[in-house]
């Protein structure tokens, strides 16, 4: 019985400084920014001497106009984004998931921007949109167009962000459903070949169908990581012009340096924070659905035989 | 139901050839059934007639009109594939009427269809469920009335059986012979079980190795086998084979091996005059030897193994040096480890060329 006991706990045991570690490590500061949005807090004070304020910070908030655009901002350039490299990114995968000599290394090229830093893959646009040197705009004035005010018009600077997010991000997407398609039932396929679904059809009514647990733990996956992009607008824009391309993450970076007003920056990261908990609550609701769902089918299979 | 003519057709992977160029062909309303051991190129065949792989040269032939080039639903048939191949997202009655709903067949028909072939398989009350939902049987039934709704020309069969366990396998045996009675369709079956070919087909085409060995009926492969891979390969137990020469004695042709020494027939005497004092190889089926001695040519054989399988069994015996499996009533039962005499019906023996294994 004190063995069996014993036995029981060992596993624990084992866990136990990684558990301490994890919480230290995790906990700690997540809980001292929970605390933090609950004060009146400046750079200058230590936290003991900052005013307890309660909820006045999440109030405030609210009715901040400049923190509401820059969630609606940020909203906008997660939906737009995550949506043209879903389609972009199946698009490809769909097109090149054949075996044609040298598909080896087109695939290994697509899926080279996803390595470069941000803050690089930032620089390397400025670059290209610089409205005088920059590659796009040269090319325009050589073929005898007006020069695009990239980074420099509201409109324009928000698609400028979105395009070098989607050069980023599509690769992501793309290795994901390559790996889906490449391990969908082989025989299934030729099945439906035979049945008379060709191209178009067979992907809508095999291909697509098949891979959709996949594409959608994606796609959350992309939008948890949508939402919290900084670095390359940093560079690109650092939010501007006016307050065009101003994500969360950068309004909170600046409440917290420029304006001086910790407790309100901890109190816009726990709004994102509870945005992004949604969606990872989201995404493992929806894999313990189908884990689920297949435990259902197999017990039926077995009790059919 | 068209007639499939197989011209010169070749199949390599690459620099390897798997089938060197064959013809082949398939008479129309036949249920033909390619044998040989896996790895012999029958599913490769398969897959070229059904247009899921292209030939590497050759043409295919559908009642004269050239078709290698089609895509496999422009060939009008239908497959049954080994793992069955259903779409797991669609449940049955869908997964059965994939094939009528993109050639945008009235609602009606299908459900008419899918139904009159549930009932006929014995599936009808499972057609809402998804295959994860069924057993392998189930999904096997379920297969087969996916390519049975399309009412195609000719069906394909890619091992269809060899997932099932034994008795089920035995079970879909027959109810797919007696299917093969009431469907008239050209039927292409392919097998690595001889059992299913000899009960299935009305003509059996044997592979091996990528090549044609042998083809025609199930008794004529029995009966008159070519050479001595068809011989060992129909025919269970298999045949026995024994080293042996063949020599003339007071006009009779004998086939003399190691501890016994056999009569061949006038008949077959006469057609083995060439190959007299030749080294051949014997075959005799398990099945030729009788309790009977009246009936045979004796010979004696030391019983090692007796398997009792029922109302046969099987005896291992030896002769000289070499293993003999008879196959006799249990009804007159053989002690092991006794010498005993046997007959051998001698117009069943079969006489092969030792180095070409070619039938004398
Ligand atoms: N896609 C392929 N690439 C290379 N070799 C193949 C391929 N498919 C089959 N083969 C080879 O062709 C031969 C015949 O295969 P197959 O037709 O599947 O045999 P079986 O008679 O068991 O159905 C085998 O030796 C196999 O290794
Ligand atoms: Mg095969």
């Amino acid at each position: 019985m004190q063995i069996a006991n014993a036995n029981r706990l060992t596993p624990y045991l084992f866990l136990a400084p990684a558990a301490l570690v994890m919480t230290v490590a995790l906990l700690y500061p997540i809980g001292y920014m929970i605390y933090a949005s609950f004060l009146d807090w400046n750079p200058s004070q230590r936290i003991g001497e900052a005013e307890f304020v309660g909820l006045r910070n999440y109030i405030n908030l609210l009715s901040d106009a400049a923190f509401l655009e820059s969630f609606f901002v940020t909203l906008k350039f997660a939906a737009v984004v995550v949506s043209i490299e879903m389609v972009l990114g199946v698009g490809l995968a769909l097109l090149l998931d054949r075996n044609i000599r040298g598909m080896s290394v087109l695939r290994t090229l697509f899926i080279l921007p996803m390595m470069i830093a941000p803050i690089v893959v930032g620089l390397m646009w400025r670059y290209m949109y610089h409205p005088s040197v920059g590659i796009f705009n040269r090319t325009l004035k050589s073929l005898g167009f007006e020069p695009i005010p990239w980074l420099s018009d509201g409109s324009w600077a928000f698609a400028s962000v979105v395009i070098a997010d989607i050069w980023q991000w599509t690769p992501f997407i793309f290795i994901l459903s390559l790996a889906a398609l490449q391990s969908l039932p082989q025989s299934a396929m030729e099945a439906a070949r035979i049945d008379g679904a060709t191209g178009w059809r067979q992907i809508v009514y095999i291909k697509l169908p098949l891979m959709m647990p996949v594409l959608i733990v994606t796609l959350l996956l992309r939008l948890i990581d949508a939402f919290k992009v900084l670095e390359v607008i940093l560079v690109l824009t650092n939010g501007g012009p006016g307050l065009s391309t101003e994500i969360l993450s950068l309004r909170i970076s600046r409440t917290a340096s420029e304006f001086r007003e910790l407790g309100e920056a901890a109190a816009m990261s726990n709004y994102l924070l509870i945005l992004l908990v949604i969606l990872t609550f989201a995404m493992f609701a929806y894999n313990k659905a189908v884990e689920a769902r297949t435990a259902r089918l197999r017990k039926a299979a077995q009790e059919g035989s | 139901m068209p007639r499939i003519v197989f011209d010169q057709v070749s199949k390599s992977y690459g620099a390897v050839e798997v089938l060197p160029p064959f013809d082949l062909s398939l008479d129309d309303g036949e249920f033909t059934v390619l044998v040989g051991p896996s790895g012999c190129g029958k599913s490769t065949t398969l897959r070229m007639l059904a247009g899921l792989e292209t030939v590497t040269s050759g043409e295919i032939y559908f009642d004269d009109a050239p078709i290698s080039k089609l895509d496999p639903k422009e060939r009008d048939l239908a497959m049954v594939f080994q793992d069955y191949a259903l779409y797991p997202h669609m449940n049955i009655a869908k997964n059965m009427s994939f094939a009528l709903r993109l050639a945008r067949v009235p609602k009606a028909e299908i459900e008419t269809k899918v139904q009159r072939v549930a009932e006929m398989l014995n599936i009808a009350h499972l057609l809402d469920r998804k295959p994860a939902e069924l057993s392998g049987g189930q999904r096997q039934r379920v297969a087969m009335g996916r390519a049975l709704v399309r009412d195609a020309g000719t069906f394909l069969f890619d091992e269809p059986l060899s997932n099932l366990d034994a008795k089920l396998r035995g079970k879909m045996r027959a109810e797919l012979a007696e299917m093969r009675d009431t469907i008239d369709k050209n039927m292409v079956y392919v097998t690595h079980d001889q059992v299913e070919a000899m009960t299935l087909g009305d003509r059996i085409v044997v592979m091996s190795d990528g090549l044609i060995q042998q083809q025609g009926s199930p008794e004529e492969l029995f009966k008159s086998p070519v050479n001595t891979f068809v011989a060992g390969f129909i025919g269970a137990p298999t045949m026995n084979f024994v080293d042996g020469e063949l020599v003339e004695e007071k006009g009779t042709l004998w086939a003399r091996g190691d501890g016994f020494a056999l009569p061949l027939p006038e008949e077959a005497g006469a057609r083995l005059a060439t190959a007299q004092d030749r080294h051949v190889t014997i075959g005799l089926r398990p099945s030729s030897f009788t309790t009977d001695l009246t009936r045979g040519a004796p010979i004696e054989l030391k019983v090692v193994v007796s398997e009792y399988l029922g109302a046969q069994s099987v005896l291992v015996t030896r002769c000289g040096g070499a293993e003999i499996l008879v196959e006799t009533q249990s009804a007159a039962p053989v002690r092991a480890g006794t010498e005993q005499a046997f007959g051998v019906l001698t117009d069943e023996i079969m006489i092969f060329d030792k180095t070409s294994g070619l039938r004398l």
